[in-house]
This record gives structure tokens, sequence and C-alpha cells, in this order.
């Protein structure tokens, strides 16, 4: 039995009279690494918080090598050598790498002054430790999320940390870079430093960790070491609920072909993506996995209209269309549901009614003068046909879940008609649960109107549950797909592995 | 770093380049009078900009230190005629103290109340000017009341020279000043922790919190600093025309911070250097000389002036831009 380094006894926390931790205990031994599983709003982010010194609880005690801390504060928690890396990283996007790195010793130093030969000299060391190399002058904005993350990850290292927690650390990352996260990871725990890896990615979770915490609504449910679970167990824990998926088949229909919904030739726009061709047939679910910057969201956004292709043709139920314009792809029948929902996909301060309507005012109008009684019958219709948990359509959009969020866009595109549906990242940051209930109103829609669904995903397992077809892009170009069975999660991401 | 560098020495091509067309168009200006007279226009402009330099890095804006810099020139010298002081160091410190106070006011409500620094700085700008010209009066203070010890400060010259028709001229010794609280600025800016910290709070001012930066006191810095360099060249200003004039500097406050953004510090806070500042103040008073020899009617000064702010944000938040993605 390895010895424990934090231990949290009987923590609870509330905020305005609502718990958001009820007698949580979680213990993290010396050296291992851990992972805090729970859906968003679980009480993770405030587990953390605690353990930051940035909440101080309202029950429960807090143990660190065996002794009792009273008032734990931030500095109280960065001299117990716990270290903190943040979702957006805590990182100066206009200082340099260097910089970045130094500034925390400075402050502990509590220098007044800066010595630049100092800065790169800890700078430099701060990253041989860590055994990447970095340009120390580059301003940090110019460096990928991968390489901002591994900036965090040598600054944290620099202070003799014990524990390291990390926020959701492999949100950003492509496959590849998850992997080299991973063995940096593991050469972390080497040292015989902890890692608390905060996630609510089963797969990701699985993988790293020895022991796993799982919390739901403020309370723990289960906490063993992870040998003991598999992807079912936690999903179960996390949701409280059982969520089977069964992966989407479909089979073209008898007799007379119909003309697919969506149909490619030979699209090409130079320095993005060359030569595409595809078909999806009414009801087909296809998803389109490769790294970022494989040109995916351009082709997304050609066929959306926003950056029209330089060659190639695109055909909508057989008939060529011209999309020199979202209002084009619009009139086409094309729906696109963006990467981020939150900035590109919907208007947050407005009502859930207008953000369904925005898209259709055409079909609520007569005479250019807006029918608001049809308005209405129409946005109540799609709260109702989306499950949108809500009282009213005036809510508005900023104060639902990412879930609710996500069926407002989609919504949205049920009253334009919509032929063809292109999802980019349809799921990201939705948890567990409405994450499958997301998915099945994507099945539904593609089988009861016949579309064609285009799904771009970093998500592997989604493509394989949730389609029929999975394309590999890579470079620009259709590399590999796999139909039906063959396009398992494992093969996906093997193969995904192997792009360079 | 590199990009840093790179944008001050574009406008520092940007500048050769006008000031050779202006020369070429009018032949005068490299003559050493103008060019003495461009030096000495920019000093109270040049020290005011890096007020609002050092506000503008730390991600806020302040369009309060006209009001502060009157109001500490116009109390300073009445100050001094009610006590009969005649002195010019006492005096300084005085407006500068001043300045330091009236910053600690905007200080006060944008870390307090995270208030938008821009609604902070119009409403203390105007609350200082409207008790100034309510309270303490609105009438001007011309060179027979003026203290002597102040114009002959603003007076004095490190080079005098004599034309060949026999009249004088010569190069303030106020660019000193100016030159002195910029060097000064650059090093607290470049190898200081509370420097980098008003980047750090421009950059990110979430993780400057959380990195453990002490942002109250960063805040407090900057704009107390800036309101003590606007008191201060409130001051030097009334000694320089020999005229304390409550009603002075007004739109003022979009000439500086139209050079200090030509000068590369970035409307979202983060970037900025003195080099550049100086440049784009050298840049802003030299384009408005131009069009006074040229005898461009002030209305159409006003005009320049805007369209050197957009552009010049245009420029610079672009540049922002193309580094974010």
């Amino acid at each position: 039995m390895s010895e424990a380094f934090i231990e949290l006894r009987n923590i609870g926390k509330r905020f305005s009279g609502v718990h958001a931790l009820d007698d949580v205990s979680l213990t993290i031994n010396k050296g291992e690494i851990h992972c805090l599983a729970g859906e968003n709003g679980s009480g993770k982010s405030t587990l953390i918080k605690v353990i930051a010194g940035v909440y101080q609880p309202d029950a429960g005690e807090i143990l660190i090598d065996g002794k009792t801390v009273r008032h734990l504060t931030p500095i109280e928690s960065v001299r117990h050598a716990i270290q903190v890396i943040y979702q957006d990283f805590s990182l100066f996007g206009n200082l340099t790498v260097a910089e970045n790195l130094a500034l925390n010793t400075a402050l502990r130093a509590k220098r007044k002054t800066v010595n630049w030969r100092a800065v790169h000299a800890l700078a430099r060391e701060a990253l041989d430790r860590l055994g990447v190399e970095i340009d120390l002058t580059a301003e940090l904005e110019t460096l990928p999320t991968s390489g901002k993350q591994l900036v965090a990850i040598a600054r944290a290292l620099m202070s003799d940390a014990r524990l390291i927690i990390m926020d959701e650390p492999t949100t950003a990352l492509t496959g590849k870079e998850v992997e080299t996260l991973f063995r940096i990871v593991r050469d972390i725990q080497a040292r015989g430093i902890a890692v608390l890896f905060v996630s609510h990615k089963m797969r990701e979770m699985l993988d790293i960790s020895e022991r796993l915490t799982v919390i739901r609504n403020g309370r723990k449910v289960v906490e063993g070491p992870t040998s003991d679970f598999d992807e079912g167990a936690v999903i179960r824990h996390m949701t409280g609920q059982d969520i089977v998926a069964e992966p989407y088949r479909w089979s073209p229909p008898d007799g007379a072909a119909p003309a697919p919904r969506l149909e490619v030739r030979g699209l090409s726009r130079p320095g993005h993506y060359d030569d595409l061709s595809m078909t999806i047939g009414p009801g087909e679910i296809v998803g389109l996995s490769g790294l970022l910057g494989s040109g995916r969201t351009e082709l997304a956004l050609a066929l959306f209209g926003m950056q029209p292709p330089a060659a190639g043709t695109i055909l909508i139920d057989g008939r060529p269309v011209t999309l020199g314009s979202v209002r084009d792809a619009i009139d086409a029948g094309v729906a696109y549901v963006p990467e981020d929902r939150l900035s590109e996909g919907l208007f947050l301060t407005q009502s859930i009614k207008r953000n369904i309507l925005v898209t259709s005012l055409d079909a609520m109008s007569r005479w250019t003068v807006l029918d608001l009684a049809q308005g209405d019958r129409m946005a109540r219709e799609t709260v109702a046909a989306m499950q949108i948990a809500t009282p009213t359509p005036e809510k508005i959009a900023g104060e639902l879940s990412g879930g609710n969020q996500q069926r407002v866009v989609l919504g949205r595109w049920l009253l334009t008609n919509a032929k063809v549906l292109i999802l980019n990242g349809p799921t990201v940051g939705v948890d567990v649960g409405s994450k499958a209930e997301i998915h099945q109103k994507i099945r539904e829609l593609a089988l009861s109107r016949g579309l064609g669904v285009l799904m771009i995903s970093d998500d592997v397992l989604e493509l394989a549950q949730n389609c029929n077809r999975v394309v590999l892009m890579h470079r620009g170009r259709f590399v590999d797909e796999w139909d039906g069975d063959a396009a398992s999660e494992r093969v996906i991401s093997e193969t995904l592995k192997t792009l360079t | 770093m590199a990009l840093f560098r790179k944008s001050e020495v574009i406008i520092a091509v940007i500048l050769l380049i006008a000031m050779i067309v202006i020369g070429l168009i009018n032949p005068a200006f490299w003559q050493l009078d103008n060019l003495f007279s461009l030096l000495r226009s920019n000093v109270i402009i040049g020290i005011m900009a890096l007020g609002v330099l050092l506000v503008m890095i730390s991600g806020g804006i302040d369009v309060s230190f006209p009001a502060f810099a009157v109001a500490a020139m116009y109390l300073t010298v009445k100050g001094m005629i009610f006590f009969g002081h005649d002195g010019v160091i006492l005096p300084f410190a005085a407006a500068a103290t001043m300045g330091v106070l009236f910053g600690c006011l905007n200080a006060f409500f944008v870390y307090t109340f995270r208030m938008i620094p821009l609604i902070v700085t119009l409403g203390t700008g105007s609350m200082v000017r409207g008790f100034l010209l309510g309270v303490v009066g609105t009438s001007m203070i011309n060179i027979n009341k003026m203290p002597d010890a102040l114009i002959d400060f603003g007076k004095l010259e490190i080079i005098s020279l004599t034309k060949a028709d026999g009249t004088t001229f010569g190069l303030t010794a106020m660019i000193l000043i100016y030159v002195g609280l910029a060097i000064a600025l650059h090093l607290v800016l470049r190898h200081t922790m509370i420097g980098r910290s008003v980047y750090a709070l421009g950059g990110a001012p979430e993780a400057a919190a959380r990195v453990g930066f002490d942002t109250r006191k960063t805040i407090f810095f900057v704009y107390c600093v800036a309101g003590m360099l606007a008191g201060f060249a409130g001051l030097l200003h009334s000694g320089m025309i020999w005229l304390a004039n409550p009603r002075d500097f007004v739109g003022l406050e979009l000439d500086v911070i139209a050079a200090v953004v030509l000068g590369g510090a970035s409307i979202f806070g983060g970037r900025g250097s003195v080099v550049g500042t100086m440049l784009g103040v050298f840049m802003l008073v030299m384009v408005k000389n131009s069009l006074i020899i040229m005898h461009v009617d002030t209305t159409w000064q006003r005009v320049v002036v805007g369209i050197v702010i957009v552009i010049a944000t245009a420029a610079t938040a672009w540049r922002d831009r193309k580094r974010r993605v």
C-alpha cells in the first residue's frame, strides 16, 4: 500500500445554498496517476479548486503528508508543491516562451527586477527537463495548443511539484498529441510526482490512470483501481444510467436507388484539399475523420458556401448547385452545425425562439412582414421535436446546458427543410448523458427525414458508433474508407496514429 | 520579441519615408530651427503618451489625463502665486503628486468595481475638469502673473544658435526631461517585475492573478504613474508657453492616443514599447506640424488625426489578429 500524498476527507462546499460538493473524499497517493471523472457540472472543477486553495471547503478536512492543513490558500497549496494546469493554461500569449516559464519562479522568489539571461537559462533548463524543444524567444501565441500545453507542464515541473493537476488536458489535442502527452505524464510519474487527471473522456482515463474516482452531482460515486472498470461501468457511474450504443447501420433501399442527397466530384481548393469525391445517400451518416489541418473543416465550409471550392462539382439530390454563399447553401438545402457552437452557432444572449427562427425568417414571413404567431408556433414545435429542456422558448440560449444548446442549433435546421446536414464536432463539450441523446436525435433525423449527414469529429468512438461509413482525410485527400462493421474504433484510431 | 522589434523598425521606416516626402514638398522642413521646434512640440505630448502607453499595455485606456494635467497645472500655478513661492522642484512635485492622486481615483474604480477603463476615465476626467472650472476658476494666468521661476525653467536650452538675420533659436532643455522619463519607463517596463506585470495583466488578466501577480498593485501603479506623468507634463506645459489656461488640453487625448497606437501599442493590451511610442509621437507631431506649415486649416487637422487613429488601430489590430490565429 503506497502512501497518501493528499487526503480530502468528507469535503463539503456550498454556493448560495446549493451543494457543489457533498461529503466527497479523495485520496491521491504519492507518484500515482489518478483520474477524476465526472460530467460537466458534477463538481470536478470545484474539487480541483479546493485542492488548489482557491475555494475553502465548508466541511471536511484536508491532510497533506498525513498532517491536517487548516486553511489552504492558493499560496499554501503551491507551497505544498501542488500545481494546477488549468484548461486555459494560465499562460501569457503576448510574452515569450522563456518569460512564461520563468515568471512563476521570479514571483515566488519575490524578485523586483528581471535578469533576462537568468530567465533564458531557467527556461532552457525547464524545457530540457521535459525533453522537448521549443523556441524560447517565440511569442507563446504563435505556438499550437499542444506547444502551449507543454510550456504549461514544463512550468509546473519547475517548482519541484509533488502533485500536478491537469484539468481536461486533452480537449484541444489531436490523437498523436495525446500520445505525446501521455508519454510525458508517465515520465512525470516516474519521477515520483503524482498526477491528477481530470477528464470526461472514457478511453483516455482508462488508458492512463491507475486509480479512478468518479463523482456525480457533487458526490463521490465510486473509487478504485482503474483495472476494475471498463468504459460501460465508468459511464454508468458518471451518468447514473445505462447507455448502450447500437452502431448505426444503413443499407441502400431496394429497387431504384434514389439520387444521393449529396455528391461531390473532384472538389479542389489548392492548399486545402484536392480532388475529393464522395456521395451520401438519404439516411446515411458518413463520418469524416482526420487530424487538425487535414482539410476536413475546409471541406465543410465549401459545402456550406463559406469558402467556395476552386474546382469540382457539388450535386444535391442529383442537381448540380453552385454554393457561392451561405445563402446559396441554405437555399440548396445544406445545414451546418459549426465546430464552435458557442462562438459560431448560437446567439447566446438571445432567446431559444430567436435562435431557432433565425434561418427561417423567410418561411415565417408574408410579404416581407414577419408573422410572429407563425414564428411562435414553429419555435414551439421545434422545442418539442428536439426535446429541448426548457419551460419556454423565450429562455435565453446562454442559460442552457451544452447538450440543450446543441439541440437548439440542430433544431434550427429542421425548419429549413435541409437535405444535407453537416456536423462539425457535434458533441464537443457535451457531457456523456446528453451526448447519447444528441446522437439518438441525429440518427432519428437521418432516418425520418432521409437526411444525408456528414459528421466530422475528433472523437473516433463517436464516429464508429454513429456512422454507417467513415472516411479518413489526410493532407487534403480521402485516404481511407471503412464501411459498416469495418469502421471500428480500434481500426480508425490505429490508422490515425500512423498519419504524420 | 523579434516581432516586437520588427514593428518598431516598420514605424521607423515609415517615419523616415514620411520625413523625406515632407522634406521634398517643403525643403524648410530640414532646417535646424524647424527640427528644434518639432522636438519641442514632442515634449508634452510625449510625456503624456508614456503614461497612456503604460495604461494601454495593461489593457486599459485613459482619456482623463488631459483633465488631470490641466487641473494639476492650474492648481499648482494658483498655489505658487498664492503662497508667493518661486521655486521649481516643489511645484513639480506638487503637480506630480496631484496627478498620482487623480490616478488613484481611476485605479480605484477600475480595480474595485471592475469597470471599463474608458467609462471610468471619461467620468473622472469630466469630473475633475468640471470641478476645476466650477470651483477653482476659469480665468487664465498670463505671463505677467506667471511665476518667474517656471518661465525661466521653461526657457532653458541645450543649444542656442543665432540665425543670419540675427534672430536666435535653440533646442529646449525640456527634451532631456522627456528622454529621461522615457528611459526610466523603458527600464521599468523591461527590467522590473512590476513592469512585466503590466504586460502580463494586459495579455491575460485572469492568468496574471492566478500565477500570483498582485493585480491591484499593478493597476494602481499603472494609473497612478499615468496620472503623475500627466500632472507633471501639465505644469511643464505652462512653463513652456508662459500661460496657465484652465481650458487647455481639450481634445488632446485623441492626439496622444493616436500617437501611442501609431507607435505600435495594441488596443487589446499586452503590447507596446517606449521606443515605438516615441516614434509614434514624433510622427504625429511632424504630420500636424507639416499641415500647419502648409497652411492647412485646423479643422482638417482633426480629420488627419482621426484618420491616423483609424489606420494605425486597424494595422495593429490586423497584426495582433494574424498572430492569434
